[in-house]
C-alpha cells in the first residue's frame, strides 16, 4: 500500500517482527483511507497492551488511556462530540479480562463506536501469561500444566447481548479484514469486530498457520440478520467461522438516547449554560 | 491519637462528650433552653411515615412567617422501618448549625423515643401517640391516628403533627393552609381536602395544647416574609455545576452523592447535560475523563468508597493533564461503614489516592452558599489548570438545608480553555506556565493526543528519561501555580487572637455559632475552603497564635496532620467526632469551654 494521510512519521514500533499488529495497523488505515475520513476527525482509543500501543503508530487523535478501560472514554468522546469517528483498538485481555465488565455495558449502551480487539490468545506485554480467550490445555509461565478455564466467546457474548454488530476476521487476510473493518465503521451503533492475531513470540499453538487451518468464511448466505443463527455459528469451535455474523440497522445509539443532539450534532465544547433557565430553576427555591 | 499535654476532647458512641485528660463531674450534654423565637423541634419516626413532608410543610410556613429556617436529617440505612430523625431548626436570626438542642419533639413509637433518648431533656415538650416507657418527662399524650383516621386515614398522621406543632406555636393559620394546598398541587381535590382537614384538626389540638399551658411556647414572628432561598447542599451542588458549565456526568449511585447525580438526570434534559449511570466507579471516572478530552465539562459523584474505586483514573488524569471535577460527598469507613451518616474521613483518601506525584485541587466548601461556589469553581479550576479538582462534602452538608440571599447566575457562560489547534500542535508543549494549551479532537487541524504513559510533548510514549524529568518538572510547576493562586482560608473573628480553631468544610457553621455564643475573646476561627494546596501566605498570619485548636469530624484529626507536615503546626488541643453525626454546637461549646478551663489553669 502507499503512502497515506495515516502514517506516523519516524515512529519506532515496539512490535515483534512478523506481528500480526502489524496487519491490523495497515488493514485499519486502509479502511480510513477508503472512507475518506480526515485524521483530525477520528480518535483511536486504546488501554494498554502490545495491540493498544497501535494508536501511537497511526496519525490521527488518540487517547491511549489505562489498561481495560479504553470503552467508558471512548463512548464518552463520542457522546461529548458525536461529529468524530471513535475506533477502539486494542487486545483480548484490554476488552475481554480487565475491561470486561465495560465490554457488556458498552453493548448496552450502543455507542456508535467500533472496537478491534486484537485477539491472540495470549498476553504479549507480560511476556506469555494466558488470556480470557486461551484455549483449553495451552501452557504458559502462569498455567504451567494447560489452561483448564474456559475460554472467553466473545462472539456468543455480544450477540447474547443484543450488540448492534459482530464480526471477526483474522488479520492474514488483510484485504478481508478491511472490508470487515469498514462495514463495522459505517454500521451506526455499537461494532465488534474480533480479529485473530497470531503472536509469533508467545504463542507457538494458535499460530498464521494455526488460524489458516481452523478459520473459514461464513458462507455467501448467512443471514446477518438472525440473531439465533448468528449465535449458533458464534458456539463453532471445530473450525472458526469468520465474517459479519449478525448485524442490525437502524437501533437507536447511545448518543441519540441522551437527547442532547435533538437539534444537531454542535459538540459539547460549543454548548452554553442555559442561565436563564438556571436563574429560573434557582427562583423555585425561593419561598 | 493521645498526646501527652495536649487535650483531644472526643465524643463517643452515645454522641456525649467525653474528654481526655480532664476529672470532674460536670453536665456535658447539650442544654434545652427554648427562646421566644429562637426553636428547635425534632421528629423522630421510621423510614416511611412522611416525616419529611412535615418538615417541607413547615419550612415553608416559618419563612412565610418571617424566620430563617435550617432543617437536617439523620437516618438508617434502609428504605422502610428502622429509626430517623428530622431537626428543624427556626430563629430570627440566621441559622445554619445542628444542635443538641430539643424543644418540642414529635415521637411517632417507642422505638423513635428510645432512638432520641439522649436528646431529650428535662425541658423537652415530647409529644407522641400512647407510647409508654421510655419517655416519662414532659410526655404529652395525643390520639395522633384516631385524629387521622377522622380526617380521612391513618396516612394524615404527618399532617396532624403538622398541624399540632403550627397550632402550639400559634402560627397562621391561612399560611399553613396555602403551603398545604401548594404542596399537593396537582393531587385530587379529595386528596388536598384530607390533607387540610387533617392540618385543620392538628392546629385545632395543639391551640387547645397551648391555651390549656400544657405546651407554654409561643412564636414571635421576627418580620415580613423572609424572601431567601432555602436549599440543601445537594441542591446547591446541583446549581453550581450548571452554572460551572457541566454538561456531562457519569456516575454510580452512592449515598449520600446520589442525590446530585439524579437531580442532574431530571434536569439534564432541560439544560443539554449528558447524564449517565456508569456500571462502576471505574468506568465512570474514566467515561468523565474521556469527555474533557472530547471538550466536554464533565462531574462524577461518589463518596469514599466509590472514589477509591476511581483513584486509578485519577492518577490518569494527573500524568494525561487532563481536567477532571469529582463530588466526594463523604461517609463514614472504612468500608462500607454507615452508609447514610457523615463524616469528614476521606481528605486523606482524596489528598493521597492516585499512584505517582500530580497536581491536584481539594475544595471544601462549608455551607450551602459556598457548595454553589465551589461546584462552579471546580469546573473553572479543572480547566484552568488541567488537573484534577475534587469537592469534599459529606452527608450532613449535602442532606441538611439552610437559607441563602441568592445564588447568583454569572452574566456569561464560563470562559473555556480550549483552543483550536494548528497543524503542528502539541498537546504537552512546554510553556512558560507549564500549562500547554488544551485542543479537542476536532477542533483545528491539529491532532490532539492523550496518553497515560510517560509521554514527549507531543503525547507519545517516551522512556528518554530526560524528558520524563521534564514532565515530572512541568507536572510539579503546575502544582506551585495552583498553590499561588490558591483561596486564603477565612478568618472568623479578631485578627489578633492568640487562640485559633481551624477547622474546614462542613463544620464551618457549627464554628461560628458555637463561639459566637460563648462570649470569649481572644478567640478565631480559621476556616478553609480549598484545603490543598494550602494558600502559603496565610503562614505568616499564624505566628502570633499561641494555641491551636482542630476541630474536625474523623478520629484521627487528618487536617491537622496535613497542617503539622506543611506548616509546622504543634496542635494544643483536638476537638474530633466520628460517630457518625455531625458536632453540635454545644458538643463544640463544652469543648471549647472545657479548652479556656485549661488555659487558665496554666
Amino acid at each position: 500500500m502507499n503512502q497515506t494521510c495515516f502514517d506516523s512519521k519516524d515512529t519506532d514500533i515496539s512490535w515483534c517482527p512478523g506481528c500480526g499488529n502489524f496487519s491490523i495497523l495497515k488493514a485499519i488505515k486502509q479502511t480510513l483511507v477508503e472512507l475518506e475520513l480526515s485524521p483530525n476527525k477520528v480518535v483511536m482509543v486504546s488501554g494498554i497492551g502490545q495491540a493498544a500501543k497501535l494508536p501511537h503508530y497511526i496519525s490521527t487523535n488518540f487517547f491511549n488511556g489505562l489498561h481495560g478501560r479504553a470503552l467508558p472514554p471512548a463512548t464518552a468522546i463520542k457522546a461529548a462530540n458525536p461529529n468524530l469517528t471513535v475506533v477502539v483498538t486494542s487486545g483480548d485481555g484490554d476488552m475481554y479480562g480487565e475491561g470486561g465488565n465495560h465490554f457488556i455495558h458498552t453493548i448496552r449502551r450502543n455507542p456508535d463506536i467500533t472496537s478491534l480487539i486484537h485477539n491472540n490468545m495470549v498476553y504479549g506485554l507480560t511476556k506469555g501469561q494466558s488470556s480470557p480467550t486461551s484455549l483449553k490445555g495451552f501452557q504458559t509461565p502462569d498455567h504451567l500444566q494447560g489452561v483448564t478455564n474456559e475460554p472467553l466467546n466473545p462472539l456468543a457474548l455480544a450477540i447474547s447481548l443484543n450488540a448492534s454488530f459482530v464480526a471477526r476476521c483474522f488479520a492474514g487476510d488483510i484485504p478481508q479484514t478491511s472490508a470487515i473493518i469498514k462495514k463495522a465503521i459505517q454500521h451506526k451503533g455499537y461494532s465488534i469486530v474480533d480479529i485473530f492475531q497470531p503472536c509469533v513470540t508467545f504463542n507457538q499453538v494458535n499460530t498464521f498457520r494455526w488460524f489458516k487451518e481452523n478459520t473459514y468464511y461464513l458462507e455467501s448466505d448467512h443471514d446477518t440478520k438472525n440473531r439465533v443463527a448468528a449465535f449458533q455459528r458464534a458456539l463453532e469451535t471445530d473450525r472458526l467461522p469468520l465474517g459479519i455474523f449478525f448485524e442490525e440497522a437502524g437501533r437507536p445509539t447511545f448518543e441519540e438516547n441522551t437527547g442532547v443532539y435533538k437539534n444537531g450534532l454542535t459538540p459539547l465544547y460549543e454548548h452554553k449554560v442555559e442561565r436563564e433557565k438556571l436563574r429560573a430553576l434557582i427562583e423555585q427555591y425561593r419561598t | 491519637l493521645h498526646r501527652n499535654k495536649s487535650l483531644l476532647v472526643f465524643i463517643n458512641k452515645f454522641g456525649l462528650l467525653y474528654i481526655k485528660n480532664l476529672t470532674g463531674g460536670q453536665d456535658m450534654t447539650a442544654s434545652s433552653a427554648p427562646e421566644k423565637n429562637n426553636f428547635v423541634i425534632v421528629l423522630a419516626g421510621e423510614a416511611g411515615q412522611g416525616v419529611q413532608a412535615i418538615v417541607t410543610l413547615l419550612t415553608k410556613a416559618f419563612k412565610q412567617e418571617g424566620f430563617y429556617v435550617f432543617a437536617a436529617h439523620e437516618f438508617m440505612s434502609r428504605v422502610r422501618g428502622g429509626s430517623n430523625s428530622s431537626l428543624l431548626r427556626i430563629g430570627a436570626q440566621p441559622v445554619c448549625a445542628w444542635t443538641g438542642r430539643n424543644d418540642l419533639c414529635f415521637v411517632f413509637d417507642d422505638k423513635a423515643a428510645n432512638h432520641l433518648k439522649n436528646r431529650i431533656y428535662p425541658d423537652t415538650f415530647v409529644l407522641g401517640d400512647g407510647l409508654k416507657g421510655t419517655v416519662e418527662q414532659h410526655f404529652i399524650d395525643v390520639p395522633l391516628a384516631r385524629m387521622a383516621k377522622e380526617a380521612g386515614g391513618t396516612i394524615l398522621i404527618n399532617m396532624i403533627v403538622a398541624g399540632i406543632i403550627w397550632g402550639i406555636l400559634g402560627g397562621r393559620k391561612e399560611i399553613i393552609e396555602d403551603v398545604v394546598r401548594s404542596f399537593f398541587s396537582g393531587k385530587t381535590a379529595e386528596i388536598i381536602d384530607n390533607n387540610l382537614t387533617a392540618v385543620r384538626s392538628g392546629i385545632a389540638a395543639g391551640a387547645e395544647l397551648k391555651r390549656s399551658g400544657q405546651t407554654p411556647l409561643s412564636l414571635a414572628p421576627p418580620g415580613a416574609q423572609r424572601q431567601d432561598l432555602h436549599l440543601t447542599g445537594t441542591e446547591a451542588f446541583t446549581m453550581g455545576a450548571i452554572a460551572g458549565g457541566c454538561n456531562f456526568v457519569s456516575a454510580y449511585p452512592m449515598s449520600p452523592a446520589s442525590g446530585v447525580y439524579t437531580a442532574l438526570a431530571k434536569h439534564g434534559r432541560n439544560f443539554g447535560i449528558i447524564v449517565e449511570q456508569a456500571e462502576d466507579e471505574i468506568s465512570a471516572a474514566n467515561m468523565v475523563i474521556g469527555a474533557w478530552y472530547a471538550g466536554a465539562r464533565a462531574l462524577t459523584t461518589t463518596s469514599g468508597g466509590g472514589f477509591a474505586l476511581m483513584t486509578e483514573a485519577l492518577s490518569l488524569a494527573g500524568v494525561t493533564e487532563t481536567p477532571m471535577v469529582i463530588l466526594l460527598a463523604q461517609r463514614p469507613a472504612p468500608a462500607t461503614g454507615l452508609a447514610t451518616r457523615t463524616e469528614q474521613g476521606d481528605l486523606n483518601l482524596a489528598l493521597y489516592g492516585g499512584h505517582g506525584e500530580f497536581p491536584r485541587i481539594l475544595l471544601a466548601p462549608g455551607n450551602p452558599e459556598q457548595v454553589f461556589a465551589h461546584a462552579q469553581n471546580a469546573f473553572y479550576l479543572a480547566d484552568t489548570y488541567q488537573v484534577p479538582v475534587i469537592v469534599l462534602t459529606d452527608q450532613y452538608l449535602m442532606d441538611s438545608s439552610c437559607d441563602v440571599a441568592n445564588l447568583a447566575v454569572p452574566d456569561t457562560s464560563p470562559a473555556t480553555t480550549v483552543v483550536k489547534t494548528a497543524a503542528d500542535y502539541q498537546r504537552y508543549a512546554f510553556t512558560e506556565t507549564a500549562i500547554s494549551p488544551r485542543g479537542v479532537p476536532g477542533l483545528g487541524e491539529g491532532l490532539v493526543a492523550f496518553d497515560s504513559h510517560e509521554h514527549d510533548e507531543d503525547g507519545h510514549i517516551s522512556e528518554d528519561l530526560d524528558m520524563r524529568l521534564k514532565m515530572v518538572e512541568k507536572r510539579s510547576r503546575k502544582l506551585q501555580l495552583i498553590a499561588e493562586n490558591a483561596m486564603p482560608p477565612d478568618w472568623i473573628g479578631p485578627e489578633d487572637a492568640g487562640n485559633l480553631i481551624i477547622c474546614w468544610g462542613s463544620t464551618l457553621e457549627i464554628a461560628r455559632e458555637a463561639v459566637a455564643g460563648l462570649d470569649l475573646k481572644n478567640i478565631a476561627i480559621m476556616h478553609f475552603q480549598q484545603v490543598f494546596p494550602l494558600h502559603e501566605e496565610t503562614r505568616k498570619r499564624l505566628r502570633k497564635v499561641s494555641s491551636f485548636i482542630l476541630l474536625e469530624g474523623n478520629p484521627a484529626g487528618q487536617f491537622g496532620g496535613l497542617l503539622k507536615q506543611y506548616w509546622g503546626i504543634d496542635w494544643k488541643h483536638r476537638i474530633l467526632k466520628c460517630n457518625g453525626l455531625q458536632f453540635s454546637v454545644e458538643e463544640v461549646q463544652t469543648a471549647l469551654r472545657k479548652i479556656v478551663e485549661q488555659e487558665v489553669k496554666k
